[in-house]
């Protein structure tokens, strides 16, 4: 599990969280979800530990991040956006180095990651499009196979199929007790996998929630007309997708974006309903 | 109030299922796929599909044999058509009867038309 606890973070000056609470369960994905510049990277460098908290703690397993013990670094991997690549390296020989850290790695589901993405691994990084640099990056970090893997912003440069195989690798992960925290602003690419939901603004956590409970408290029309009383519609062909406060009318399906501007622009209705 | 409905993904991905049962490919007594198979092959959280076969078990269209996985129940065909009549009274008639009543048509106009 990690525990966010008291927490704040500055750059220098400039807060980016301020005295927030935030825990992951062992063994889900999670989706983390916020606006531009609100802190989902440096939230992810937290938890790895490059960053230290200006107050408070973050642990994983009991351990404090920062402290970078062996035991917690082996059990974490954080796939950055954007990675500063060797030139001359090939994804074969760079996780074939990096792997001498995780003692739980599998190179052989490097491989079959890696054909199932259809990248050559033997290839070098610099004679790759950004697409298969970061499939690439993909197959090796879920290789590693660490008890947390933290994505930040995985989908991003990926082509039309491989988004369907990053959501179908990704399934086939939970049940291993493996921990993901994707960071995105892709919400259709992690639509239907991404649960528990994570909303981050304004230095705080607006809402941290399952699916199941989301659906419980909001009900996500569509097609109907605009209504009033809705924490926010939107045009969508065929009428408006409305979310409104699920009172007993039952369960719908989600739609993150809708849920997305729904709880910005409701902070403390929502806070209260999720309390 | 009258809301426009889209069922939750569980109960599409319960739909497309029984849509199996029923057409046959996954007959009486028939091993379910597992969770984690139809999950990947939709690429969709294994959690959402556990949901799916606690729905199915609930409505008594499939079973659990306990360490070995989920089996079509011997009369899971008749139970789909009952849960889809349930549905349809429920939930698709009053909308039908409503634009009926909107296009200014009448049951007999409908009856007529068979």
């Amino acid at each position: 599990m990690i525990d966010i606890k008291n927490f704040s973070f500055a750059y220098s000056k400039t807060p980016v969280f301020d005295n927030i609470d935030l825990q992951f369960e062992k063994g889900s994905i999670y989706g983390l979800l916020g606006e531009n510049g609100v802190g989902k990277t440096t939230l992810l460098k937290v938890i790895s530990g490059l960053l230290k908290p200006t107050a408070g703690s973050c642990e994983v397993e009991g351990r404090k991040s920062f402290d970078r013990e062996p035991e917690f670094l082996e059990s974490i991997f954080l796939l950055p956006d954007e990675l500063p690549l060797p030139d001359s390296a090939t994804p074969e020989r760079f996780f074939n180095e990096m792997a001498v850290f995780y003692p739980n790695q599998n190179l052989d589901m490097f491989h079959h990651l890696a054909q199932e993405l259809q990248i050559d691994p033997s290839r070098k990084f610099k004679e790759m499009s950004f697409g298969q640099q970061k499939k690439s990056l993909l197959a090796g970090a879920l290789a590693l196979n660490t008890d947390y893997l933290l994505l930040d912003e995985p989908t991003n440069g990926l082509d039309i199929p491989s988004k369907a195989d990053f959501r179908r690798i990704l399934s086939e992960r939970v049940g291993t007790g493996q921990t993901i925290i994707i960071s995105t602003h892709q919400v259709k690419d992690v639509e239907n996998l991404i649960d528990p939901i994570i909303i981050i603004s304004n230095n705080s956590v607006l809402l941290n929630a399952s699916v199941e409970r989301i659906t419980e408290k909001l009900f996500f029309e569509y097609g109907g007309q605009q209504r009033p009383d809705a924490l926010y519609s939107e045009m969508m062909p065929g009428g408006f997708l409305n979310v409104l406060v699920n009172d007993g009318m039952g369960e719908s399906q989600i739609n993150i974006e809708g849920l997305f501007n729904a709880v910005l622009r409701n902070q403390s209705t929502v806070r209260t309903m999720f309390v | 109030m009258d809301f426009k409905k889209q069922k939750p993904i569980y109960q599409q991905i319960a739909d497309t299922l029984c849509e199996r049962i029923v057409g046959g490919e996954l007959p009486a007594e028939e091993r379910m796929p597992s969770v984690r198979d139809v999950a990947i092959q939709l690429g969709v959280n294994p959690n959402t599909v556990m949901r799916t076969f606690e729905y199915l078990q609930q409505a008594e269209i499939i079973y659990n044999k306990r360490g070995v996985g989920y089996f079509v129940s011997p009369d899971a065909s008749d139970r789909i058509l009952a849960l889809h009549r349930k549905e349809f009274i429920e939930e698709e008639l009053p909308a039908f009867l409503q634009k009926i009543k909107l296009l200014g048509l009448t049951l007999d106009d409908i009856a007529k038309m068979q």
